[in-house]
């Protein structure tokens, strides 16, 4: 806790927005989101201290970038074309509609995401020409995994399309690891013959641009994304899991997850962001996504109203529980046959981890939701709970700073 | 006893400014629209009627007036009598952007007290309930100094229901269009004390800390019971809350599926939470409720034993509200379903 209380100084001025602006904020059974997400705007050093609290370690603060490993995203592209919202809506859970009232972003906002892993999402104003010698471009682009470009589909695409084969020519050299993504943004008001085109010719041209200045075949994956709609967490979802090393693991251990108990699809879930950091190998059905994605909206909400502290009536039954219910559990049974299943894993896994002196840093948030057709599904929930304890102990296996 | 026995016939008046919204609201409650979806509406022509089946007893008679001043005249002129009779309630929608409100030409409250004084003159025991609507254009800081202002303007033109009327701050984007809805059916419901009771028993048998009923189609709340405990829940606008968010669930839910948004969702949806157990689950034909309780294995197993329990004394009452003739049928039918459902 006495880390909460550290960090809490600078993510004061963010919750207060987020109390009065968000309609749906973090759970309260869920871990507290003050370690979830912070804006210290531009300070190094609270970035350093908040960073190096859980490890002890004492690094200069001009050190820190190449000292540290977590993975970091970047948020780029022409000033207006919506990252800031991207932003809002994926990590802080603002209504897409309440986008419209947030001013343009002056200063590098950063969001640190403590999940499955530490990782940092920067949101960079667009109208800071980040190419120019004088700029410290090894404090913003040293140690970046993926930057995503966002590129306003209604507007005119020729600036910002040039501006980005500018970017990734200027950086190729120096930073050769990143990966690019652009997401085609604002598609919500397109038509879906024009949205294709739109996302064929925005492609074409990136590519030929850069195969004229000597690239083949860049790094580049394409979404086209809107905030209305869940393709902004699917397309996230994407390149958060380009950034996960063990995702061939994780893939492999839902496959045998979701063969054993009869699941039809099975995804791993950051339940604060909703982006799925894996699921099984069957092919990915957005309206699954959809749900799970509705699932984890509807648990939230809901816990968030009955996850209240009820102070002393609880300690009782606080004992009790902590033998019974060792993490949050959902199910819903017989939607037209389907039923849904969720798993909170990070409690025991973070009991666990206590027990073995471990660092707490890992495994937060993440939930396992899994959609099964079985009609004997309830019947046989015990085998299921089983089963999930396994693989909840085998995940905890494969992180590697256990 | 003898009112439970028929099905009450409520006329429901939604009227107000063409462009305030009247149609979208009603949309998104009773025909499972959401939100965004009201962009494909067009403008109400005269007046369109439809009846919505509440709690399978309660059949409202929704009467969705066209708000084009030429429509507002006849309704004052020509069919005032029609209009105006035997009406349960009356909502009447204020754009909150709306130009004419106040000032030199308070258009929208001068029809708005004409209105009032027709209905004062044929359904005086009217219920009336105001919407300022769209609220989500006003930045959050001045929402609620806005409705104040509103409230008090709208209360100086309500003549003699000045003491009745209530005024709420409404928005397609978030639960406020929820509150205010449900107030507005609660008003409605007639055997609403014997729910009550029924409700207050399960809660004693369960020890809930809360139970909340909700009607099926619309997952607005019927009713609801808090203990002692619960009521030190921080969060007073659970209730809309929740129908919002299970709304839209519920439309999550058909849309994976491909069936119709009217049909039963789900049978139930269980939470285990380290602070709490939530149960929701189906309770009759038209209802749903939602019981929260400490957590533990062992009090949600029990629970879901009493609400089973608890199902006939519901069913029975539904029952109650069917025309007389239906009721044998109905049974049959409802039988049948329990069974297969849980």
């Amino acid at each position: 806790m006495s880390r909460n209380d550290e960090v809490a100084e600078e993510v004061s001025d963010c919750f207060e927005r987020r109390s009065s602006e968000a309609k749906r904020k973090s759970p309260q059974n869920f871990p507290k989101p003050d370690d979830n997400l912070m804006t210290s705007m531009n300070s190094a050093n609270n970035e350093h201290k908040t960073r190096t609290n859980g490890d002890n370690e004492d690094l200069e603060p001009g050190n820190l970038l190449h000292a540290d490993h977590k993975p970091r995203l970047l948020l780029m592209g022409l000033k207006r074309s919506g990252k800031s919202s991207i932003s809002n809506v994926v990590f802080r859970k603002m209504a897409p509609h309440e986008t419209l009232f947030l001013e343009t972003t002056t200063t590098i906002r950063k969001e640190a995401m403590h999940s499955f892993m530490d990782f940092q999402v920067w949101d960079l104003p667009g109208q800071i020409d980040y190419l120019d010698p004088d700029f410290d471009a090894e404090s913003i682009f040293g140690g970046v995994g993926a930057m995503i470009w966002v590129l306003d589909a209604i507007d005119n695409y020729m600036e910002p399309v040039s501006r980005l084969t500018e970017t990734i020519l200027h950086l190729q050299h120096s930073y050769p690891d990143i990966k690019y993504s652009v997401f085609i943004h604002k598609v919500d008001s397109l038509t879906e013959d024009f949205r294709d085109d739109t996302m064929r010719d925005v492609r074409q041209r990136i590519t030929d641009d850069l195969y004229d200045a000597g690239l083949e075949n860049p790094p580049i994956t394409y979404y086209g994304t809107s905030i209305y709609d869940h393709s902004i967490f699917e397309a996230f979802s994407k390149v958060m899991q380009g950034l996960v090393p063990q995702l061939p693991t994780f893939e492999a251990l839902l496959n045998t997850v979701s063969a054993n108990c009869r699941f039809e699809k099975a995804y791993l879930f950051d339940v604060y962001s909703k982006v799925y950091i894996a699921s099984d190998t069957t092919p990915v059905d957005m309206k699954a996504y959809e749900l799970c994605a509705d699932l984890i909206d509807i648990i939230v909400d809901m816990s968030e109203v009955y996850g209240w502290d009820r102070g002393q009536d609880q300690q009782e039954t606080d004992r009790s529980q902590a033998v019974a219910a060792p993490s949050a559990e959902s199910f819903v049974s017989n939607i037209k046959g389907y039923h849904l299943y969720l798993k909170e894993i990070n409690r025991s896994a973070l009991r666990a981890q206590v027990r073995q002196g471990f660092r707490l840093t890992i495994y937060r948030n993440l939930s396992f939701i899994g959609i099964s057709k079985y009609s004997d599904f309830e019947i046989s929930k015990v085998l299921v709970d089983q089963n999930m304890q396994a693989f909840q102990d085998t995940l905890l296996k494969v992180f590697p700073r256990g | 006893m003898n009112s439970l026995k028929k099905p009450q016939k409520k006329k429901v008046l939604l009227m107000g400014k063409s462009g305030s919204g009247k149609s979208s609201m009603r949309s998104i409650i009773f025909s499972n629209y959401v939100a965004k979806d009201v962009r494909r509406l067009g403008a109400t022509i005269d007046v369109e009627h439809s009846t919505v089946k509440f709690l399978g007893s309660l059949i409202l008679n929704l009467w969705d007036c066209g708000g084009q001043d030429a429509f507002t005249e006849t309704y004052l002129t020509s069919q005032k009598s029609q209009t105006f009779s035997d009406v349960g309630v009356l909502i009447y929608v204020f754009d909150v952007e709306s130009r004419s409100f106040e000032g030199s030409n308070p258009r929208d409250l001068l029809t708005y007290t004409a209105v009032i004084s027709a209905l004062a003159e044929y359904s005086p025991s009217a219920h009336v309930f105001a919407l300022v609507h769209k609220i989500d254009l006003v930045q959050n800081v001045f929402r609620d100094s806005v409705i104040q202002d509103r409230t008090l303007a709208i209360q100086e033109y309500s003549g003699v229901f000045s003491k009745k009327l209530k005024v709420y701050g409404t928005t397609i984007w978030d639960q406020s269009l929820y509150k205010a809805w449900g107030d507005i059916v609660k008003s409605l419901v007639p055997n609403l004390h014997i729910i009550d009771g029924y409700l207050h028993d399960l809660a004693e048998e369960t020890s809930a800390e809360e139970i909340i009923l909700f009607e099926r189609a619309t997952f607005l709340t019927v009713t609801n019971v808090t203990s002692e405990l619960g009521e030190r829940n921080p969060y007073s606008d659970r209730q809309e809350r929740l129908s919002n968010v299970i709304k839209t669930f519920k439309h999550s839910l058909s849309k994976y599926t491909h069936s119709s948004t009217a049909s039963h969702p789900f049978s139930e949806i269980a939470i285990k939470a380290p602070r709490f157990n939530l149960i929701l689950a189906r309770l009759t034909n038209n209802t749903y409720v939602l019981v929260i309780l400490p957590p533990g294995d062992l009090e949600i197993e029990l629970s879901r034993f009493n609400i089973m329990a608890a199902k006939d004394r519901f069913v029975e009452l539904d029952i109650m509200g069917w025309a007389a003739g239906d009721t044998e049928r109905l049974e049959g039918k409802l039988n049948g379903r329990i069974k297969d459902g849980r």
